[in-house]
């Protein structure tokens, strides 16, 4: 430690400062070798002369107030402290060189340190006559206190800056109750418990041994048969720890691993702030010492992070379970095979963060495979979630008004109607395709409500655009829309997408639009490829072209009739079947 | 039911009948292929790795040769895709989660899904609890998805090398909640050093030893390591300036080029916009070995590019035009001028193909 090694380089380095001093002592010892009360019997350390056959010649009152008249004449070795007498014989001998050793004038001995009763010294020896060696003790008992606590607090800190990096970095509750286990029992016990509020009757634990990976598990068990834990559970203001006999744990609380007798329990509550978190129950065998105050104090500094993690980690969950069921009706569904027709559908919110935006798209199976079904894709104004609220409104108005599917225009009047009265100020565009499946063809009918016409990819290489023209909803009291029929042959795809493809704006140049013609050109290399292929390949150019850059949602549902004749083939829930 | 892993003859005959299948883009027979397999008892794993990947490395290779056009590589996907759908829907292939949990998720921006969708497979088959996210999932939903989720060990799969920096972001937030992770796809190349140069936890090149080393189990990575710490040259910042300012050093080249050889101000747009493109990807690579302080990840995707230009006889020579632009634009940026040098060598060093120079490649 650089603390005795710079009293070292004091002593004995020969500095300026204390070089005169020790010539004082040299001398007075000279002068009048017997004497007490001379210069040195005033010193605020004690001092003895040890001569070189180890026998202590003098010392001084300060000396014998500390270690006892009866040292005077006798053996260092038998009457004087050990370790002393360990340093008198090592500094006797050749010098000992220290880890600060830089002073070219040669090694220097490192400071001596042992207890006397109940304090500590450090014994610094200096060159006395005829060989002899004058020891100085000093009292260092404080400073080593003050070492030592700072030292463990050290130690501490480092364990809770660990202990908050670690359990701050998960949301996941399982995760936080299993760290916390392990924490607990690599620093403060041997082996910890974390117990989470019930689910149902099952309590949560997480097990750890020695600072081993926790183990998770549940068990079926009345809070009550732990001291403390049913109060903590419940939310009850936090308790100090509290001691219980170790005989009166539930067997089910001791880790598997704990091959030990438990001889000390502490149960410290996990404040939680508002939430329940649990409690942390330290368990050491008899082997070990117990739990004395500061290691409670540290481990209730331990357990308020613990908790505070753990309650994040709870309500991040709950508001996480919410989100998931809120959110679950306005995700764009899956599709599938209907009735002989190949959906596939492609989304991409306008932020990575997001799951949902603005544009939605739903297929409705027809009732019976001779009924249309009705695909619908659309893009509400503006972004993000307030944009799919609305779509999953307008999304539950078309499916309600799904048997009304054979006029279109009708259809988007209702929705119109019922845009208009709600208290939603945007407006949406959105293209309706009945699709029904004759023979090997599929035929279709597409109306437009002030949105981008649906394209079809031709067999023969071409991609037309299909002419609909209608009135976006939501804006005007009066809306029209016209209706196109066209029919797919087998290997041929309609695509309906939204503006956000082709006003992807990147490109090499970085500002250029995506644009319909490029779009056009990407399409008529996928003649014949099954819609969810054409929907990716849509998808990745887009990407591409955005490279990294901000962009609006993005929708894309295709309507495939399939190659071949099979009514309905792997869906991926079912086997294939065969029609012929 | 017991199964078998059925000998070389017969995978070969099972590839074979798959293949014609999907290059015939009959979903239906290849499903059938497959699932008459596994009523014969053929080993699931051994129909996922010995049969549909081999034939989909084999769509990977023939449409690299032009042999396959684009529609057909994509047809084939989106059948392996069902197939692989139909497959894990066979009763005989039902196997109840009694091992960890694993999140199977490529990483932004990569489509490439089936490597990821195979190992997903494999290990639910070894009998994991299996999340598998799919093709480009953003790191916001991944890290979310693990919060909300937990999992022992996210598999990582990526393979195209310009998205490392993503990647990485990926793999240091994983760890940053404490999740280990394991890379696999071409990307962190064919040794895997860049998965190690990126601090995965682990990484294995195919999915039998991937679920091999789930199974060995990978140690909780230490918390508080960022980017920075695997990547220190990223301190000087270059990376972040090449790749900013791509648009701008794309329309330099453009620009030069057509001051450089006038024959290309006569380009179409189509034209032009291929050249810009291919000028781009050329800024996207350097971008990437600059992140990873990796000259090779440069000058083998230029030697690729260049064999690519002479098999469409264009010269190899026609690149050195880009590199001398970029060198100029970049000059002030140290780890950049070397990386062009090196690049300039490895040109230099294609044998020069005879016939007109057209100055660009497009």
């Amino acid at each position: 430690m650089s603390s005795s090694g710079k009293v070292v380089r004091l002593a004995e380095g020969g500095s300026p400062l204390m070089a005169p001093l020790k010539e004082t002592i040299d001398t007075r010892t000279q002068q009048d070798p017997a004497s007490g009360a001379g210069l040195w019997g005033q010193a605020p350390y004690a001092v003895l002369v040890v001569d070189t056959a180890g026998t202590v010649v003098d010392l001084n009152p300060a000396a014998e107030a500390l270690l006892g008249g009866a040292l005077r004449g006798a053996p260092l070795t038998e009457t004087g402290p050990a370790w002393l007498a360990r340093a008198h014989q090592e500094a006797a001998g050749p010098a000992r060189p220290t880890d600060v050793d830089d002073d070219p004038a040669g090694p220097r001995r490192a400071a001596f340190q042992g207890r006397i009763g109940a304090r500590s010294f450090e014994a610094q020896p200096a060159p006395g006559r005829d060989g002899g060696t004058v020891w100085w003790l000093a009292d260092v008992t404080d400073r080593q206190l003050a070492e030592d606590e700072l030292a463990a607090e050290r130690t501490r800190t480092t364990f809770l800056a660990e202990a908050s990096n670690v359990l701050l970095a998960s949301l996941n509750t399982d995760r936080c109750m299993r760290v916390t286990a392990q924490l607990a029992s690599r620093h403060l016990a041997e082996a910890a418990v974390v117990i989470g509020p019930a689910v149902g009757r099952k309590l949560p634990l997480a097990y750890a041994v020695e600072g081993r990976a926790a183990v998770c598990g549940t068990v079926t068990a009345d809070p009550e048969e732990v001291p403390g834990l049913s109060e903590a559970l419940q939310g009850f203001p936090p308790v100090p720890s509290r001691w219980i006999d170790p005989a009166s744990l539930p067997a089910w609380l001791l880790p598997e691993d704990f091959t030990g007798t438990v001889g000390s329990a502490v149960v410290t509550p996990l404040p939680g702030h508002g939430v329940p978190a649990g409690v942390l129950v330290l368990l050491r065998g008899t082997g070990a010492a117990g739990f004395d105050e500061s290691e409670e104090v540290f481990a209730r500094l331990f357990a308020s992070r613990a908790g505070a993690a753990l309650s994040a980690a709870r309500l991040y969950a709950e508001q996480s379970d919410i989100t998931r069921t809120l959110m679950r009706d306005l995700l764009p569904p899956e599709l599938n095979r209907v009735h002989g027709v190949e959906f596939a559908g492609g989304y991409r919110p306008s932020a990575d963060r997001d799951r949902v935006g603005g544009d939605f798209y739903d297929v409705h199976p027809g009732s019976t495979p001779d009924d249309a079904s009705l695909a619908v894709l659309g893009d509400v104004c503006g972004k993000g979630l307030d944009a799919a609220v609305l779509t999953g409104k307008i999304r539950n108005t078309l499916q309600a008004l799904t048997p009304m599917a054979g006029d279109h225009e009708q259809m988007l009047r209702l929705l119109n109607g019922a845009l208009l009265n709600s208290h939603h100020t945007r407006f949406a565009t959105l293209v309706l395709a009945s699709v029904r499946r004759e023979e090997n063809r599929v035929r279709l009918r597409l109306t437009s409500a002030g949105h981008p016409a649906p394209l079809v990819i031709r067999n023969d290489g071409r991609v037309e655009e299909i002419e609909t023209r209608g009135t976006l909803v939501g804006a005007l009291p009066h809306i029209e829309a016209g209706t196109v029929e066209t029919d797919l042959l087998p290997g041929e795809t309609c695509l309906l997408y939204t503006d956000g493809v082709t006003e992807a704006r990147g490109g090499p140049l970085g500002d250029e639009l995506f644009g319909e013609e490029r779009l056009m050109r990407a399409l008529a290399e996928c003649g014949g490829m099954p819609g969810a292929a054409v929907v990716e390949r849509v998808q990745v150019l887009a990407s591409q072209w955005l490279h990294d850059g901000r962009h609006d949602d993005m929708a894309l549902v295709a309507i495939t009739a399939p190659l071949t004749t099979h009514l309905s083939a792997v869906d991926g829930h079912t086997r294939g079947r065969y029609t012929a | 039911m017991s199964t078998h892993t059925l000998a070389a003859p017969g995978m070969r005959g099972l590839q074979d009948r798959l293949w014609s299948a999907v290059t015939d883009r009959d979903e239906h027979a290849a499903a059938s292929v497959v699932l008459t397999a596994l009523d014969d008892g053929v080993d699931a794993e051994s129909v996922l790795l010995d049969v549909i990947a081999p034939v989909q490395a084999r769509v990977g290779t023939e449409w690299a040769a032009n042999r396959l056009s684009v529609a057909q590589e994509h047809a084939a996907s989106a059948i392996a895709e069902r197939v692989i759908a139909a497959l894990a829907h066979h009763p005989a292939v039902r196997t109840a989660p009694r091992l960890g949990r694993v999140t199977v998720a490529c990483v932004d921006q990569e489509w490439h899904v089936l490597p990821a969708r195979l190992l997903a497979e494999v290990l639910t088959l070894r009998g994991w609890r299996v999340d598998f996210l799919g093709a480009q999932v953003p790191t916001p939903h991944l890290i979310g998805h693990l919060h909300s989720n937990g999992a022992d060990v996210v598999a990582l799969s990526s393979s195209i090398p310009t998205r490392l920096p993503t990647a990485h972001a990926a793999i240091t937030a994983c760890q940053a909640v404490g999740v280990p992770v394991l890379a696999g796809g071409a990307a962190f190349g064919p040794d895997g050093r860049h998965a190690r140069r990126l601090g995965a936890d682990a990484w294995e090149p195919d999915a039998r030893s991937a679920a091999r080393r789930i199974a060995d189990g990978i140690a909780v990575p230490a918390a508080g390591r960022q980017q920075i710490d695997d990547l220190p040259h990223l301190g000087d910042q270059e990376y972040t300036l090449v790749v900013r300012s791509r648009p701008q050093l794309v329309r330099e080249v453009l620009a030069q080029l057509e001051t450089r050889f006038p024959a290309s101000a006569a380009y179409t747009e189509e034209q032009r916009e291929h050249t810009a493109q291919d000028i781009a990807h050329v800024v996207d690579y350097l971008g990437v070995a600059l992140y990873m302080d990796d000259d090779e990840l440069f000058t083998d995707f230029l030697a690729w590019t260049a064999g690519i230009l002479e098999a469409r006889r264009v010269p190899a020579a026609s690149l050195r035009p880009v590199l001398d632009v970029l060198g100029a634009e970049l000059k002030d940026f140290p780890r950049t001028t070397r990386l062009l040098g090196r690049a300039r060598t490895v040109l230099d060093a294609f044998p020069a193909t005879a016939g007109p120079t057209t100055g660009a490649f497009g």
